[in-house]
């Protein structure tokens, strides 16, 4: 448990990390709160002879909340999510999610631009993302472009993200209607063995639009639009959510792992997905 | 004088002795930060070594080229089983009477298993050297499956068989074949299967009691330094023996005795995971003679899980009889015990199998027979008593099981079964159908007063009420009542029938008191968590009569303290804790002939009085023990040495009989498989109590890791022989989240041989508290049909029970 050698650099400023990106290329990393590159590099599964510290990067920290949307730089973490009430008020269902994030010293460290940005399929933020539709800022030796949360995601590990870029921030449309995020995990700390990210909005006693997201069910989030479009005009009874159940699990593609096999993971995402559902109604 | 006026309930106070919830004296320091753990021990010039390990299961080493490793910055060598065989160290004895490899010699039997030791100069450089080591592996087929390694041709030990082939002797007997290890027999093979043949009614079980790992908060490791100069070897460790480490490193490398000094500093829990002797020990001292400097291993957590000493892995197959009205008649019990690659499980070695032929567990059953039968496979080696005392576990969760395996036989109550057959408290002392004397109990007192705490009918009616809900649609949760009545057997043990290698299992204290009224006492065990300088001065305090707080109690270094065979199986209190009192009482017996030279009467005239000899009759007239203290040393008595100090080697002349009644209420989400503990009850009857507070956070633990093991906390291997579950992600460790409000309770019924009648708590709570939670889930699903499932009770394995009995419509 202990990782090769390597170089570490903090710089000040984006210019210096960006700069280090092109002269190490592939040798370098970038690292936020290091939750996920650290072990990897103590298992000496990841090999990171050049590690970019963006600890006292300019610019990466704060949350702003805003009359159109919400932006959080990439260095905030967990934690301050949990503690910003007027994130809180905004967009709940972050709250929620990041409550059910691993334990409190890991949400000390962990940062929403670390866990986004990673492709860990085991993390929550991604597919909460998706469900708010949120896009995510990448900034590149002689541009900025902003990539949906819903394209973002390739396969495990595997992201839009260029070696060359770095995420700076994650912006959120003001979500509507009720929320709820459905984790069940084995115990504090793990990853889910399903959870589904939920927002609804009603008008006049029926759905109006609904958005969900699934995580660590698949080797990416998965946003499942069908799912949404099955519950949109309904007054969710059992036919809309058994609707949206299935075109759930159509979409998802669990591997079988120590939280158990393909079949009972397809049957909890089912289960977590329709509790979702009925408590973010609930709140619409 | 102040002392005169003070009632002697208040003296008593002041001594903090038994029964007194004294806080523990040893967390001043753990809590902040001031532990002094093995890890913490640095010395000039130290070393650090660490393990090539290998990534198979099962392979033949063809070739280990170490040239690039000693080019790596700071690596100075890297030994292999080449350089250990001229010392003869590339095997080391186990303590089950079989031998293990310390470097792979020729090949590798499980997945981790050590083929080289990097030493560097610090442990970077000693990863880095890991890295470099080329090893050459031939794969072989891979046997994770004992029943399966029993059948096949495969050989896994060379050492197993004759020139032609044909299976050897073991240490414990014939083989039946070259992967089985040995045979062990308890009680009357013919007539159980008489009874059973013969019985009104018959219950049967296979059950699989998984593997699992003591998973202690610190791992295992040490510093070893051998001084050139002056010959002497100091070995600092993990270990929960430290004497019967220094002896078995004399024996195995030929130091003598007086020139090795083992020294347990603190530890940070065991469980049985730090009694064994281990790869690390072995090459951080051979290393330091190579080296002539100190070096240090410290095991890292996957090395902690995959590689050292792994608990349970019984496949058991029971048969119980009994009448039509419930009277047990019989009891037949067959083990295959997965012992790994070696053999080294650390039991007394008369009892290959530990104690499991406690499996009768606290029923009078007339007749009955166990047969275990050890193999070998392609995982680590190990099999030590995770929290409990020699296979107790696995014995009570198998008695557990059947009676409820029984009472659905019976369609009957299953509190009414244990009932009806527990051994009556006039039946004790109680001999066992498999051997043991029961030296104490009264279980009928304990069950009714358990079962009255939880109001057991109102959960009955609860729970039916609850079924009615479910099979009507109204609720997804089912209720599951676990019950659980266990008998631990502790303490071991007596010397006639107790050994690990030929150490006899007394123990030991010695006490010095110094003139001015305080006292050292060391024993010969060493605490690791379970707060000995805290409870053994208690018990010295109640026989000599001074404060608690006045007493030092040491542990763990060969070189001060007394000898004796180390803390594991709760036998501290049993054997140590008997040791600590006869102790005092020498002190006392010098301490009256003191006193009455100073009170000037004859011996016989003078009687103890919590702190003080009075004279009979005359409670005016005393010596306190300070000024007795102080009388032995300063004062010319005739006929008297000078000085007060004693030593006891105490051999028990039984094991003690803990018992207990556990009950738990669990909901089960049967669309989920998550279950939510509601209630833990948790009545304990350890005899005498030293000190309640102990006891209370000894019941939390064990019942936590009880919770563990029954609901999750598995070593799980594929069919390859790789470890799935060797890091705490997948390894359940709960955590405050997880566990309960638990609430404890006792009876007391003391121990009539031990001197103050105690018998030990410590691993109770883990005895009794697997099987409790595990029936607890399956008493849920008894009213659909289900009979037995095995263990961990994780989420899918809750939901596969729920899905086959077709609860998922």
């Amino acid at each position: 448990m202990i990782p090769a050698s390597f170089e570490y650099y903090r710089p000040k400023d984006l210019d210096g990390v960006l700069a280090l990106l092109r002269d190490h290329g592939d040798d370098a990393r970038v690292m936020a709160g290091g939750h996920s590159l650290i072990p990897m590099m103590k298992l000496r599964m990841a090999e990171v002879p050049h590690l970019i510290d963006l600890q006292d990067v300019a610019g990466l920290r704060g949350i702003e909340v805003g009359a159109e949307g919400i932006r959080l730089g990439a260095m905030v973490t967990q934690s301050e999510i949990i503690a910003h009430d007027g994130l809180a008020q905004a967009a709940p269902i972050l709250r929620e999610a990041a409550l059910q994030i691993a334990d409190p010293q890991v949400r000390n460290m962990g940062t929403v631009g670390g866990n986004v940005a990673n492709g860990d399929p085991g993390n929550d933020m991604p597919g909460l993302m998706q469900c708010l539709d949120a896009a995510f800022t990448l900034v590149g030796p002689d541009s900025e472009r902003q990539v949906a949360a819903r394209d973002f995601y390739e396969a495990a590990y595997m992201t839009a993200r260029e070696d060359d870029e770095v995420l700076t921030a994650v912006t959120i449309p003001l979500p509507k209607g009720g929320h709820a995020y459905e984790k069940q995990k084995r115990k504090i700390g793990d990853y889910a063995t399903a959870a589904a990210a939920v927002q609804i909005l009603k008008e006049g006693g029926s759905c109006a639009s609904a958005s969900i997201a699934m995580t660590n069910l698949s080797d990416t989030p998965i946003f499942c639009e069908e799912a949404g479009a099955a519950l949109v005009g309904s007054t969710l009874d059992t036919a809309a959510l058994d609707a949206a159940v299935a075109a759930m699990q159509a979409a998802i593609d669990p591997s079988e792992d120590n939280r158990g096999p393909v079949d009972f993971k397809r049957h909890v995402a089912g289960v977590i997905l329709r509790r979702a559902i009925e408590r973010a109604w609930s709140r619409a | 004088m102040k002392d005169e006026v003070e009632s002697r309930e208040d003296r008593v106070g002041k001594l903090k002795g038994l029964g007194c919830s004294r806080k523990r004296v040893e967390d001043a320091r753990f809590t902040q930060g001031k532990g002094n753990y093995v890890d913490d021990i640095k010395l000039d010039g130290m070393l650090f070594g660490d393990f090539v390990r290998s990534p198979y299961a099962h392979a033949r080493i063809t070739g280990i080229n170490i040239d690039a490793a000693l080019k790596v910055p700071g690596v100075l060598a890297v030994l292999t089983a080449k350089d250990l065989e001229p010392l003869g160290l590339h095997w080391m004895p186990t303590l089950a009477g079989d031998r293990q490899m310390v470097l792979a010699d020729g090949k590798v039997l499980f997945q981790g298993q050590e083929v080289a030791f990097v030493v560097a100069e610090d442990r970077y450089a000693a990863a880095d050297g890991i890295e470099a080591v080329e090893v050459e592996y031939e794969e072989l087929p891979v046997l994770v499956n004992p029943f399966e390694s029993l059948k096949s041709d495969v050989v896994l030990r060379e050492d197993t068989v004759d020139e032609d082939g044909a299976p050897k002797d073991g240490a414990h007997g014939p083989r039946k074949h070259h992967n089985h290890i040995f045979t062990w027999e308890a009680g009357d093979r013919d007539t159980t299967e008489q009874v059973i043949s013969e019985a009104e009614v018959v219950a049967e079980s296979d059950m699989y009691y998984h593997r699992t790992h003591p998973c202690p908060l610190e791992t295992c490791g040490c510093v070893a330094s051998m001084d050139k100069v002056n010959g002497k070897l100091t070995l600092w460790g993990t270990f929960q023996a430290p004497h019967a480490i220094r002896t078995v490193v004399s024996l195995i490398s030929g130091i003598e005795e007086h020139n090795i000094r083992v020294i347990s500093p603190d530890i940070g829990g065991g469980f049985g995971n730090k009694v064994g002797a281990y790869p690390g020990y072995v090459c951080s001292v051979v290393a330091s003679i190579v080296t002539g400097k100190p070096v240090k291993w410290i095991e890292d957590r996957m090395d902690n899980l995959m590689t050292t000493a792994f608990a349970r892995d019984y496949h058991m197959t029971g048969r119980i009889s009994a009448t039509k009205d419930g009277k047990i008649t019989g009891l037949h019990c067959h083990v295959t015990a997965d012992h790994g690659g070696f053999d080294a499980c650390a039991d007394p070695t008369k009892f290959p199998a530990g104690f499991m032929n406690i499996c009768t567990g606290s029923y009078d059953i007339p007749t009955a027979f166990l047969e275990v039968d050890g193999v070998y496979t392609n995982k680590a080696p190990g099999g030590v008593s995770y929290r409990c005392s020699f296979r107790v576990t696995e014995a009570v969760y198998f008695i557990e099981r059947m009676i409820e395996v029984l009472a659905i036989k019976l369609n009957m109550d299953a509190a009414e079964l244990r009932r009806i057959n527990f051994i009556r408290k006039e039946q004790f002392p109680y001999t066992a159908a498999l051997g043991w004397e029961y030296d104490s109990g009264d279980y009928h007192t304990a069950w009714e007063k358990a079962l009255k705490a939880v109001d057991y009918e109102g959960l009955r009616a609860e729970q039916a009420q609850r079924i009615e809900d479910f099979k009507a649609g109204k609720t997804r949760k089912l209720m599951g009542i676990g019950l659980s009545f266990f008998t631990e057997i502790v303490g071991a043990g007596p010397v006639k029938n107790c050994d690990i290698l030929g150490l006899g299992m007394f123990d030991s204290c010695e006490i010095r008191i110094h003139p001015t009224g305080s006292a050292i006492a060391r024993l010969g065990t060493i605490s690791q968590g379970q707060g000995h300088a805290t409870t053994f001065a208690q018990i010295l305090a109640s026989e000599i009569g001074l404060p608690a707080d006045s007493i030092t109690i040491e542990e763990g270094d060969t070189d001060t303290a007394p000898y004796g065979l180390g803390t594991y199986g709760s036998r501290s209190t049993p054997v140590a804790g008997a040791a600590t009192a006869m102790a005092g009482r020498k002190i006392r017996a010098k301490a009256q002939m003191i006193a009455a030279y100073l009170l000037e009467v004859h011996d016989d005239d003078v009687e103890f009085d919590v702190d003080r000899f009075v004279v009979k009759g005359a409670p005016e007239r005393f010596k306190t023990m300070k000024e007795i203290a102080f009388a032995a040393y300063n004062q010319a008595i005739p006929g008297i040495e000078p000085g007060l100090e004693a030593v006891s080697y105490y051999d028990p002349p039984n094991m003690t009989y803990p018992f207990g009644a556990y009950v738990c209420v669990m909901d089960i989400d049967v669309d989920t498989g998550v279950p939510e503990i509601r209630r833990f009850y948790a009545l304990d009857d350890c005899g005498t109590r030293i000190n309640p507070m102990i006891i209370e956070g000894q019941v939390h633990g064990g019942l936590t890791e009880a919770l563990a093991v029954a609901l999750g906390q598995e070593i799980a291997y594929d069919d390859m022989g790789n470890v799935k579950t060797g890091t705490l992600m997948d390894f359940f460790l709960p955590t405050a989240w997880e566990v309960p409000n638990y609430e404890t309770d006792h009876t007391v019924t003391p121990s009539p041989h031990h001197p103050i009648g105690a018998k030990g708590v410590g691993e109770s709570p883990h005895v009794g508290g697997v099987p409790c939670f595990s029936n607890a889930v399956q008493d849920a699903f008894r009213p659909f049909g289900n009979v037995h499932t095995n263990m961990p009770h994780d989420h899918w394995r809750i939901w596969k029970t729920a899905h086959d009995l077709g609860l998922h419509g």
